[in-house]
């Protein structure tokens, strides 16, 4: 044998110590701090690319594409709100808050979504006056934190959102370093600038469905009852989460999969806090369906919307709507591969940057920074949210049609089976091919 | 999530009205609990003979065919049995034996315990509590959390005799608690969180600790968010969990002392313009006891 | 003088009532018999009126207030006051948890005692209690004042960001972040400004301790994890 050719076993990385895991320990250990970062869970999940729809043959017929209609609209607020809300597409824009994202990139998101008839959403940070003139329907998020809370600013919108959680971290608070706070974030926030900012994981005036039940009466009260009420919540235990509630008087609930992202928040939680919103939407539609409330109270799900096959599969499980948060930024240019250079001289790539908190995006997005924001052109940016709407609704019509169905709403968990145990399990539909829904039906 | 009432009086007078006092407390608290109501009243009896609140269907007839020296009210779908003490043993075992359908849901000499699902007002309307006379009661209404809306799961619990508790809040480690409680001989019948409340003060003052010193030992040992109130053969008891998010509100006359969720719930009670009107504070144990 | 009988009377037609009213309404003052510690009572008011509580009053009594001016004759229930932005409101009984949550402005007075949480998230109101406060009070205070002429409960001042606090009797526990600090000129004005508002000229201002952030939090360093 020839001793300086012995053949060697490859270099061989560990699947537990993978390289992203090594670099974060490292990372931990010289800093002595959590890792912070914005957008949602990075990890491979069960989600609804594992669900297929089956689309009409002999036993089903499909409707023409384009002259056969398929209705898109959607009503939310009709339980108690003296005006709900008549959305044309049943895709919302999620809470984000000025302070997370630039001026530019909110005035983009109420251009997009006024010219699809659709609403956006505040977030923890209050209302800004561009963001009011230029969505045309505004729901306005009321958060533990109540930065900028006011009556005029609940007036003035259109629905209310009382946030108890959200995907990335239900149960969450704690501490968020490197905030944006700039001059105007700090005077709407009522913050001392550039410090680091503390986030309450609870209401400071309420805790529990009982006593929601009261701030729900006080917020209608406060509005003539005028205005829909919404309870956001975290995917974690879902069915009893919306039948809470239900009980304590909400007229929509949001349900926000672990999916869902942030502006800023621990790593931990992003990937190991909350359940996918793959199995979380049925439970949910069960608890409203046990309390005979299924489309009288409605569901907006989120996290990791992406494409109109998302969208139809969603409403096919029994939601009422859906909301899309990074794909609306990812829309506007986030990640955007033609800043790569931008991104290499951060440390990252393109489809990688989640250091939102740093407030240093190339895109002008997560930003405080006027110059980067200035790249940000709000009228350009508003037309490709426009357009990607309008995709995602043109897909799940074409979906819908080709299942027979004249309203997105008509879809129905029997027009699905999944590709997958888990994903048959969590969104309680067959496993392609059989009749088995493990823990439902046996094979 | 849940709305408390609870009166413990110290005028004789009141006695008769217990009742109908209970029952106007339980009805305001309906909008925090509609789901299911409950209540315990420490009335009629003593030492020498134990009452069984027994619930289930086809009650008539119960105390005859068990026979001896069995006295009997039936209310609805509860039926409360008193009898010597000597004859305790006797009486569970025919149960169990000839009617394992029904459950004893409270036990003791002077308390009797009753609970269904629906409306408050409804709920005590079927055991007619307003015609109801005693020392101090207790009662709750119920907004189902993380276990289902049944009979088993409203309050009040009971897990020893004369004892029962009521809960507002939601407890973090019950299961953990199940686990260590269960092999100490401490059986649950549901999934609820304030089973197993119950179930640890139970299994404290079986080891020989005092109610107070029970309730204290709970803020070590329970988890999460808790107001408690806890009623015994002689008297009742008052706890929040160290953090308080979850309501209190106590009056307190010459007449009596009233504990409810929410300030409304007290306003029928006679006096209460000029009673001292307080809020317990978090981790601190109030007890009342009858002289 | 407007009078609103809640024995007879809904809420409701209380609050769309008061809410109707114009900026240069003449019926300015008001008076609310047998609210029974109802809920939400006088909340959203945006006109400068007075409006007088006769007795106990519930959760989140005058949330939300703008311009008014609103009596509590008895005790309030959780939240009085919570956000309001400006106006004023005297609890002449006690005020339960929470008291002046998260409020932009105005002044809130409580002559009886405040209990856990006054003036929590505090974003600029003034707050008087002659009495004394329960624990947590002032939890994550941005701005604003809270003056306790009793004593203060456990974790006073938790997570304090720039709202003030001066308390004449004793605190219980001090918590994370939140220390003792000088007494300055400026801070004995503005106290007597406060006191004055809330009708005692006869406290003195040196009778009181000042509190406030150490502002050792404000940029996160690994030694301070403890405290979070």
């Amino acid at each position: 044998m020839d001793l300086a050719n012995i053949p060697q076993t490859l270099p061989r990385q560990s699947a537990t110590f993978d390289p992203y895991t090594i670099s974060e320990i490292r990372r931990a250990a010289a800093t002595g701090i959590y890792d912070i970062r914005g957008a949602g869970t990075k990890r491979a999940l069960p989600h609804f690319d594992d669900l297929l729809f089956l689309g009409a043959s002999i036993s089903r017929y499909p409707l023409e594409g384009y002259r056969e209609k398929c209705a898109t609209d959607v009503w939310l607020g009709t339980r108690f709100a003296k005006k709900p809300i008549h959305l044309q597409i049943p895709v919302t824009i999620a809470g984000m808050s000025f302070g997370s994202l630039s001026a530019q990139a909110k005035e983009a998101l109420g251009r997009g979504a006024g010219a699809a008839g659709t609403s956006t959403t505040t977030g923890d940070g209050g209302m800004t006056p561009e963001e009011r003139g230029q969505s045309k329907t505004l729901v306005y998020q009321y958060l533990p934190s109540r930065y900028g809370m006011n009556p005029d600013d609940l007036r003035r919108a259109d629905a209310i959102e009382i946030v108890i959680g959200q995907g990335a971290k239900p149960g969450g608070g704690g501490m968020l370093l490197g905030q944006k706070i700039s001059d105007r974030v700090a005077a709407m926030r009522n913050l001392p600038k550039g410090i680091d900012q503390r986030s309450a994981c609870r209401h400071p005036d309420w805790t529990g469905p009982d006593d929601l039940e009261i701030k729900i009466e006080e917020l209608r009260e406060i509005t003539d009852w005028e205005k829909p009420i919404y309870v956001k919540v975290g995917a974690t235990r879902p069915y009893y989460d919306v039948a809470l509630a239900v009980k304590s008087g909400a007229d929509v609930v949001v349900l926000d999969g672990m999916q869902g992202g942030t502006a800023a928040t621990q790593d931990v939680f992003i990937e190991h806090v909350g359940i996918p919103i793959l199995a979380a939407i049925r439970p949910a539609v069960q608890a409203l369906q046990d309390l005979g409330m299924h489309r009288k109270v409605q569901l907006i799900v989120s996290g990791g919307i992406r494409n109109g096959a998302d969208v139809a599969k969603a409403l096919a499980l029994g939601a009422d709507a859906v909301a899309i948060g990074t794909a609306a930024l990812i829309a506007l240019g986030d990640n955007d591969p033609a800043l790569e250079e931008d991104y290499r001289k951060l440390g990252t790539t393109a489809g990688a940057y989640d250091d939102w908190q740093d407030g240093r995006d190339p895109a002008g997005i997560t930003t405080q920074d006027p110059l980067l924001a200035a790249r940000l052109d709000p009228v350009a940016a508003g037309r490709r949210l426009a357009n990607y709407l309008a995709v995602l609704t043109l897909e799940a019509q074409t979906i819908a049609r080709a299942c027979g169905k004249s309203h997105l709403h008509n879809l129905e968990p029997e027009d699905l089976v999944a590709l997958t145990i888990e994903a048959a399990a969590m969104a309680r539909v067959p496993l392609a091919g059989t009749n088995w829904i493990p823990g439902q039906t046996g094979l | 999530m849940c709305g408390i009432v609870g009166l413990f009086l110290k005028d004789k007078a009141l006695e008769p009205q217990l009742g109908t006092l209970l029952a106007g407390m339980l009805n305001v608290m309906t909008d925090r609990g509609p789901d299911s109501a409950g209540f315990a009243v420490y009335g009629s009896g003593d030492a020498e003979h134990v009452k069984l609140t027994v619930r289930g269907r086809d009650l008539e007839g119960v105390a005859a065919a068990i026979g001896g020296e069995v006295d009997s009210v039936v209310r609805d779908s509860h039926l409360v049995l008193s009898f010597p003490k000597d004859k305790e043993d006797h009486v569970r075992e025919w149960l169990a034996t000839h009617r394992p359908d029904l459950v004893v849901i409270g036990s003791g000499h002077r308390i009797e315990l009753y609970k269904e699902v629906g409306l408050p007002a409804d709920v005590a309307r079927r055991f007619d509590l307003e015609g109801m006379s005693g020392t101090h009661g207790i009662g709750h209404t119920r907004m189902a959390t993380e276990s289902a809306v049944t009979t088993d799961g409203a309050h009040p619990f009971s897990t020893g005799a004369d004892q029962c508790l009521v809960h507002n809040g939601s407890l973090s480690n019950h299961r953990s608690l199940r686990r260590w409680l269960e092999p100490q001989g401490i059986t649950f019948a549901t999934d609820n969180d304030s089973e197993v409340a119950a179930g640890y003060l139970s299994w404290k003052l079986r080891e020989g600790a005092t109610l107070a010193e029970a309730l204290e030992a709970s803020l070590e040992d329970l988890d999460g968010f808790f107001t408690f109130v806890v009623g015994t053969e002689s008297g009742f008891a008052v706890v929040r969990d160290p953090i308080s998010c979850k309501p209190a509100v106590m009056a307190e006359t010459d007449q009596y002392v009233a504990f409810g969720s929410e300030y409304r719930a007290l306003v029928g009670l006679p006096g209460i313009e000029n009673a001292r009107v307080f809020e317990p504070e978090p981790a601190r144990v109030y007890a009342w006891e009858r002289n | 003088m407007p009078v609103i009988d809640l024995a007879t009377a809904s809420r409701r037609s209380l609050n769309a009532e008061l809410h109707a009213l114009p900026a240069n309404t003449n019926e300015t003052l008001w008076r609310v018999e047998n609210p029974q510690g109802q809920h939400a009572l006088a909340v959203g008011l945006d006109a400068p009126i007075k409006v007088e509580i006769a007795g106990h009053a519930g959760y989140y009594c005058a949330g939300m207030n703008k311009q008014a001016t609103v009596i509590v004759e008895g005790n309030a229930g959780v939240g009085v006051a919570e956000n309001m932005m400006s106006g004023m409101v005297h609890v002449k009984g006690d005020a339960s948890q929470s008291a002046g949550a998260t409020a932009h402005g105005g002044l809130l007075v409580i002559d009886g005692d405040a209990s856990a949480r006054c003036g929590i998230s505090m974003k600029g109101i003034d707050i008087v209690v002659k009495g004394s406060i329960g624990p947590m009070s002032a939890f994550m205070g941005q701005s604003g004042t809270l003056v306790v002429l009793g004593d203060a409960g456990d974790a006073l001042g938790d997570s304090i960001y720039e709202a003030r606090l001066f308390v004449r009797g004793t605190v219980k526990s001090l918590g994370a972040d939140c220390v003792q600090k000088e007494m300055r000129e400026e801070h004995r004005v503005e106290l007597r400004r406060l006191l004055d508002a809330a009708g005692l000229p006869d406290v003195q201002a040196d009778e009181f301790t000042r509190y406030g952030s150490a502002r050792t939090l404000y940029n996160f360093h690994v030694d301070n994890a403890a405290a979070y």
